[in-house]
C-alpha cells in the first residue's frame, strides 16, 4: 500500500518504493479554482525539499508548487500539461504533476499523514 | 376621416415579449468584428495613387495580401459607436474603483491638448521652435515639486509602473555610485503593495522582503526596523496605503530607513488624497511617482495612456534620467544626453507624455492651490461618508476608524450568505454601477475597495449608498438569485474566463470553409 | 469650484454623519507638524483664464502644419481622418477604465481584439498584445522577453536602431545587470551583425526601415541568429511602411515591436504614443502586457475578456513578465480606427504616396550641389550628408521657414556624424513643400 503525506502548502507526495508522486491536494485545487496552465520541471532536475518545483495557474492566481521531498525528477505528467483540468477533476489520480526519486526517506517524517492533514484542514475552515 | 390613428398607450409590459431575431436589445446592439463586416477593397479614406515613379524599396516590396479589411466612414463610425455603447464610463455614472481614481475628466483639458501649438509639434524639431512646450513642461514640473516638497522631477516616465521603474533605477544608480551594489540587494515592501512594486524591484535585480502590516492595517516603524539591515537598498511603501489608510509612522519609518543607509520609495498612486494637506518631501520620501491619470485626471481611456513623473529628493536628484529642461536666461534648453552628469540614462524615446502634461497642467491651473486642497478633502470626506453609511451592514477589516480617499470592506459579512465578493460586485452592475475594486488589496479577504472621488454630488453618493444598502440587505436576507446569476441586464452575462485561458483565442482567424 | 459638486452644507451634513468635528479630524493620521496650511501656488482659474494661459504657451511653438516640415526619426506627421478623433472622444471610450469588468466593457475589449488581429496581420506574426507605452519601451521589453525565452542575457543592437531606443535598452540592461553589444551607428546599412552573434546571445535587435531610413533585409540576420539559438527582434518606427514592404514576420523575426504613432495619433511632442508588440503563439507566456481573448458568456454569446493575466504583475508580482500595468488604450483605439478606415486598399495607397513623396524629395535634394543621399533603399525617410554642420544648417533652414529634418548629432552627439540629417516626407508634404526645401537648402549651402 502506498503512503501519502502532505505539506502545509497543500502538496502531496505518495511514495511507492523510492519514488514519490507529487501533486496538489483536492483542497488546494478547490481553493485555486479552474486550473488553466501548469508549468512542470524538466526531467532530471534535482530538487531540494521546499524548492519551487512547478507552477499551477488558475485564471486569477498563480501558485508555486514546492517540492515536498528532495530528489531527482524522473517523470512529469504530460497529460496534465495539455489538459490542466485534470487537476480539478482528479487531483490525487490523473492530476499528478511529477515523480521524484527520493534521496532521503527521512524527508517524509516532517510531513503530515492523511489524518493529520484532515485535522489541519479543519483548522482552516 | 383621417384613418391614421394608432395606439398611444402601452399595453401591459410583458405582453408579447419575445427575444429579438437579431440578438439586439434595442439600443444594445450586437456588432460583428471588422474582419467579418469589412472588405479588403473598401476604404474610408480617399487617397489618389501617385504619378508613376521608380520604386526605391530595394526589392523588399510586400507581396501578397496583408489581411486588413476596411470600412467606409459611415460604416466605421457606426461600428465604433455601437462598440462604445457596451462600455461603462465615468461620464455615465459613479465609477468607484478603489486605487484607480475615476474622477471627472474636464473637457477643457481635451480642448487644450488639441491646440495645434501643443499637439502638432514634433519632439525633434529645433528647440528654438518649441519654447512654449518646454515652458509648459517646466511649469508642470515646478508645480509637481511645489505640491510634493521635492527638489527634482523626472518627467519622462510613461505611466505609474514606469515611474516606479524610474525611481528604482535612480536608487540603483545611487547605490552603485556608493559602491554598495554588491551588498544592498533587498527591497522591503508590505504584502498590501500594488503588484507593480515587487515586479519593479525584481526588474532591477532586487529581491523583495515582506514587511508585515499590523492588525490596524498600517506598517509600524518597529517592524520596518526589524527588517532593515545593511543588505537593504530601499523600502517601497504606498501612502496613503492600499487599504486607504495613512501610514502614520511614516516619519519614523523614513528616519529608520535613512539611518540604515537605504532609500524610501513611495508609490504615489494615492497622492490624490493628500494634495495640499501634506508634502511627501516633508515626510522623508526620496522618490515618488505621480499618476497624472489619477491625481490630475487625465482620462484613463480604457487602460491608458498614463503618465508617471517621478519627484526626487536631494539625495536622488543627481541621478535623474535625461531628458530634462533647464533655463538659460530667457531661453529654455532641453538636456538630452547624460554627458558627465550622474544621470542614470534614459527611460524612453523623446521627452515624456506631453499630451498628458497639457491635460494635467490644465487641471492644476483650473483648481489652483485652493481647489486642489478642496478636491483632496472632498475625496476623503466622500469615502468616509460611504464608510460611515455602510459599516453597520458590511464589515470593515480595520474597524470603525477614519479612512483616506477610499473605504475598504471585507467579505466576513457575507460569510453565511453563500455569496462572494464577486457576486455582490456583479449585482451592482444590474443596478447601473460599475463595481468597486474587488479582491485587492490581497491582504484582506474578499476585499471591496470603494473610491468615490471628489466628483460626486451628495445626491449621487446618497443614491449609491442606498443601492449598496439595498443589495446588502438582500444578500443578508438570502435572496441569492439576484447575485449568483448577475449581471442579468448588462450587454453580457458573466464570461467563461476559464475557457479564455485554457484555449486562448487572441486574434480573429478566417473560419475554415464549411 | 466648477469641478467640485459638494457645497458647504453638503460637507457639514456629511461630516455629521461621519461623526467628525471638522475635515481635519479625517486627516488626523498625518503627523501634525507635517500638515500643510496651504500650497504656495495661485488659486484656481476660470476656463477662460486657463485657455489664455495655455494658448500663450502654444503660441510660442511652431506647429508642424504651419510650414514645410520634414522631421521623422521615430515620429511621423500623417493625416488623421476627422472621425478618428471624434470616436476616441466618445465618453465610453475616453472615460472608462481598464476592462476588468468585461460584462460592461465589451466595447473596449472587442476593439482591442480587433487591434491585436490587425497588428498581427501587419507584422506578419501570429499574435500581438493590447499595446505598450511606445516603441522604445516595447523594444526594451522585447529584449527582456528574449532573455527569458533563451535564458541568456546578451543582446546585440544594430547600428541602425534608433539611438534613443538603444539608449533605453542600454539603461535597462546596465542597471539590471544584463549585457548589450551596441554596434556603431550604421548610416548606410553596411554593418555585418551576424559576426557579433555567439552562443551567449539572446537576441539581435534590428530596425527596418532603420533610423537612417534604410530598408534592411532581415532574413539573413534571422538565419544567423537562429543558427546560434538566438532570436531576431525586429523594430520599426514607421508603421505605414508595413503597407509597402515585406513584414518582419515574413523575414523570420521572432518578436516584432514598433511605434504605432503614425497611424491615428498626432505628434504630441513625443507622447502619448503606442508600442506595438507581436510574436509567435508559442512565446505567448513570456509576452509582457495585456491580452484580450475570445470566449463566451453564460448565454453562449461570443464575448471578449482580458486573459492569460497570470503573466502580469497584479497576479505574479515579482515573478511577472514585466512590471507594466497601464497600456496605451486610447492611442491603440485611434490606431485601430484609422487602420479600419484605411483598410488594405487605403494603407497600400497611403504607403505608396509616402514612398513617392520621399523619392521625389530625395531626387530634388540630391540635385542640390553639395547634398548627397546616403540610402540605396528607403521608404519615406532617408539621410542626407551636406558640407555643413547639421544642427546649424537645420537652424538656418528654420529661419527660412523650412523644418528640414533631424540632425543625427542631436540624438548621437558622440558618433562623429555631425553632417547627417534624417529627412522624412509623407503624404502631408506637397510638391511645393519639397520644392521649397530644395530651394532653401541650396541657399544655405
Amino acid at each position: 500500500m502506498s503512503d501519502i503525506r502532505f505539506t502545509k502548502d497543500h502538496e502531496y507526495v505518495r511514495v511507492e518504493g523510492d519514488v514519490g508522486t507529487v501533486g496538489i491536494s483536492d483542497y488546494a485545487q478547490q481553493q485555486l479554482g479552474d486550473v488553466v496552465f501548469v508549468e512542470l520541471p524538466a526531467i532530471g532536475a534535482k530538487l531540494e525539499k521546499g524548492a519551487g518545483a512547478a507552477v499551477v495557474e488558475s485564471v486569477k492566481a498563480a501558485s508555486d508548487v514546492f517540492s515536498p521531498v528532495s530528489g531527482e525528477v524522473v517523470a512529469v505528467n504530460a497529460e496534465v500539461d495539455s489538459e490542466p483540468a485534470l487537476i480539478n477533476q482528479d487531483a490525487f489520480g490523473r492530476g499528478w504533476l511529477m515523480k521524484i526519486k527520493l534521496v532521503n526517506s527521512g524527508d517524509l517524517d516532517g510531513l503530515m499523514t492523511q489524518a493529520d492533514y484532515d485535522a489541519f484542514l479543519k483548522t482552516l475552515a | 376621416m383621417n384613418m391614421q390613428g394608432r395606439p398611444t398607450r402601452p399595453a401591459s409590459a410583458n405582453e408579447g415579449r419575445r427575444g429579438a431575431f437579431t440578438g439586439n436589445r434595442a439600443l444594445d446592439m450586437e456588432e460583428a468584428l471588422i474582419f467579418e463586416s469589412g472588405r479588403l477593397d473598401a476604404t474610408g479614406v480617399d487617397i489618389e495613387d501617385p504619378e508613376p515613379f521608380a520604386s526605391r524599396l530595394g526589392g523588399l516590396e510586400r507581396k501578397g495580401e496583408i489581411g486588413l479589411p476596411g470600412l467606409t466612414e459611415p460604416e466605421a463610425v457606426r461600428h465604433y459607436v455601437r462598440l462604445s455603447r457596451n462600455n461603462y464610463s465615468i461620464d455615465a455614472g459613479l465609477y468607484p474603483l478603489g486605487s484607480c481614481t475615476m474622477k471627472h475628466n474636464p473637457r477643457l483639458n481635451e480642448k487644450m491638448a488639441r491646440l495645434p501649438g501643443l499637439a502638432d509639434i514634433h519632439p525633434l524639431q529645433p528647440v528654438s521652435t518649441v519654447q512654449g512646450a518646454l515652458e509648459l513642461i517646466e511649469t508642470l514640473a515646478r508645480d509637481l515639486m511645489t505640491m510634493t516638497g521635492m527638489s527634482a522631477v523626472a518627467m519622462s516616465p510613461k505611466a505609474g509602473a514606469h515611474g516606479e521603474l524610474c525611481g528604482m533605477m535612480a536608487i540603483k544608480a545611487a547605490i552603485v555610485a556608493r559602491g554598495e551594489a554588491a551588498t544592498r540587494k533587498v527591497v522591503l515592501a508590505p504584502d498590501s503593495a500594488h503588484g507593480t512594486n515587487p515586479a519593479t524591484a525584481a526588474m532591477m535585480g532586487f529581491s523583495v522582503r515582506a514587511v508585515p502590516a499590523g492588525a490596524d492595517g498600517v506598517v509600524d516603524a518597529g517592524s520596518v526596523c526589524d527588517a532593515l539591515g545593511p543588505d537593504v537598498a530601499a523600502i517601497m511603501l504606498t501612502n496613503p496605503n492600499t487599504c486607504g489608510l495613512f501610514e502614520r509612522d511614516i516619519v519614523a519609518i523614513a528616519e529608520a530607513v535613512h539611518d540604515a543607509g537605504a532609500y524610501f520609495y513611495c508609490d504615489g498612486a494615492n497622492f490624490n488624497a493628500i494634495v495640499g494637506k501634506t508634502r511627501p518631501g516633508d515626510l522623508g520620501i526620496d522618490a515618488m511617482h505621480i499618476n497624472l491619470h489619477k491625481t490630475f485626471s487625465t482620462p484613463h481611456g480604457g487602460g491608458g495612456p498614463g503618465a508617471g513623473p517621478v519627484v526626487l529628493s536631494d539625495r536622488l536628484a543627481p541621478f535623474a534620467p535625461v531628458p530634462y529642461v533647464v533655463r538659460k536666461g530667457d531661453a529654455l534648453k532641453l538636456v538630452e544626453h547624460a554627458g558627465d552628469s550622474a544621470a542614470f540614462g534614459r527611460m524612453s524615446a523623446f521627452h515624456g507624455q506631453m499630451g498628458m502634461f497639457v491635460r494635467a497642467l490644465s487641471f492644476i491651473l483650473s483648481h489652483g492651490a485652493d481647489g486642489l486642497r478642496q478636491a483632496s478633502e472632498d475625496a476623503v470626506l466622500a469615502a468616509n461618508y460611504i464608510r460611515a453609511s455602510l459599516s453597520d451592514l458590511m464589515s470593515a477589516p480595520f474597524g470603525d476608524r477614519p479612512c483616506m480617499h477610499e473605504a475598504l470592506f471585507d467579505d466576513r459579512w457575507l460569510k453565511d450568505t453563500g455569496l462572494t465578493t464577486l457576486d455582490f460586485a456583479k449585482a451592482m452592475i444590474d443596478e447601473g454601477y460599475h463595481p468597486m475594486t474587488v479582491y485587492f488589496p490581497l491582504v484582506v479577504h474578499g476585499a471591496m475597495l470603494i473610491e468615490p472621488t471628489e466628483s460626486e454630488a451628495k445626491a449621487s453618493l446618497d443614491l449609491f449608498i442606498m443601492t449598496l444598502r439595498d443589495l446588502a440587505m438582500s444578500a443578508l436576507a438570502g435572496e441569492k438569485e439576484r447575485f449568483l446569476g448577475a449581471p442579468y441586464d448588462a450587454p453580457r452575462r458573466r464570461l467563461d474566463e476559464t475557457r479564455a485561458a485554457r484555449q486562448p483565442v487572441l486574434r480573429w482567424t478566417k473560419p475554415a470553409p464549411a | 469650484m466648477r469641478y467640485l459638486p459638494l457645497d458647504a452644507s453638503d460637507r457639514a451634513l456629511m461630516l455629521a454623519k461621519v461623526g467628525a468635528p471638522d475635515i481635519d479630524a479625517l486627516f488626523a493620521d498625518i503627523p501634525s507638524e507635517k500638515r500643510l496650511s496651504g500650497l504656495a501656488m495661485p488659486n484656481g482659474m476660470s476656463e477662460i483664464e486657463v485657455e489664455r494661459a495655455l494658448a500663450r504657451m502654444a503660441s510660442r511653438n511652431v506647429a508642424a502644419g504651419s510650414l514645410p516640415f520634414f522631421v521623422g526619426a521615430g515620429a511621423y506627421r500623417h493625416h488623421i481622418p476627422a472621425s478618428v478623433d471624434h470616436l476616441i472622444q466618445r465618453s465610453e471610450f475616453l472615460t472608462s477604465y481598464t476592462p476588468y469588468q468585461p460584462e460592461i466593457a465589451q466595447g473596449t475589449l472587442q476593439a482591442l481584439f480587433e487591434f491585436q488581429t490587425q497588428v498581427a496581420a501587419l507584422t506578419g506574426m501570429e499574435i500581438a498584445n493590447a499595446s505598450m507605452y511606445d516603441g522604445s519601451t516595447a523594444s526594451a521589453e522585447a529584449m527582456l522577453m528574449a532573455n527569458r525565452l533563451t535564458r541568456r542575457t546578451k543582446a546585440v543592437l544594430s547600428g541602425g536602431l534608433h539611438p534613443q531606443y538603444a539608449d533605453v535598452a542600454a539603461t535597462l540592461a546596465r542597471l539590471a545587470g544584463d549585457t548589450i553589444v551596441r554596434m556603431p551607428l550604421d548610416a548606410t546599412a553596411s554593418e555585418d551583425i551576424a559576426t557579433q552573434i555567439d552562443d551567449d546571445t539572446s537576441c539581435v535587435i534590428v530596425q527596418s526601415p532603420d533610423f537612417f531610413g534604410n530598408l534592411r533585409d532581415l532574413l539573413p540576420i534571422a538565419d544567423a541568429a537562429h543558427a546560434k539559438g538566438a532570436l531576431l527582434v525586429a523594430v520599426f518606427t514607421e508603421a505605414v511602411s508595413l503597407g509597402a514592404v515585406r513584414s518582419p514576420g515574413e523575414m523570420g523575426a521572432d518578436i516584432v515591436v514598433g511605434e504605432g504613432q503614425s497611424i491615428g495619433n498626432a505628434l504630441n511632442f513625443g507622447g502619448p504614443y503606442l508600442g506595438l508588440f507581436a510574436t509567435r503563439l508559442k512565446n505567448v507566456r513570456q509576452m509582457p502586457g495585456r491580452l484580450a481573448g475570445e470566449t463566451v458568456d453564460a448565454e453562449g454569446r461570443r464575448s471578449f475578456v482580458l486573459t492569460l493575466s497570470t503573466r502580469e504583475q497584479h497576479i505574479r508580482r515579482e515573478k511577472a513578465t514585466s512590471n507594466i500595468c497601464t497600456n496605451s488604450g486610447l492611442c491603440a483605439l485611434a490606431f485601430t480606427i484609422h487602420l479600419t478606415l484605411l483598410g488594405e486598399t487605403g494603407l497600400r495607397r497611403l504607403a505608396k504616396v509616402n514612398h513617392a513623396s520621399a523619392v521625389d524629395l530625395a531626387d530634388r535634394l540630391a540635385a542640390v550641389p553639395g547634398v548627397s543621399v546616403l540610402n540605396r533603399a528607403f521608404f519615406n525617410e532617408f539621410t542626407i550628408r551636406t558640407p555643413r554642420n547639421a544642427e546649424a544648417l537645420i537652424e538656418d533652414l528654420a529661419r527660412r521657414g523650412v523644418i528640414g529634418g533631424a540632425p543625427v548629432s542631436r540624438l548621437a552627439p558622440d558618433a562623429g556624424l555631425d553632417d547627417l540629417i534624417v529627412v522624412a516626407s509623407t503624404e502631408l508634404n506637397t510638391a511645393s513643400d519639397r520644392v521649397a526645401y530644395a530651394d532653401a537648402i541650396a541657399q544655405c549651402l
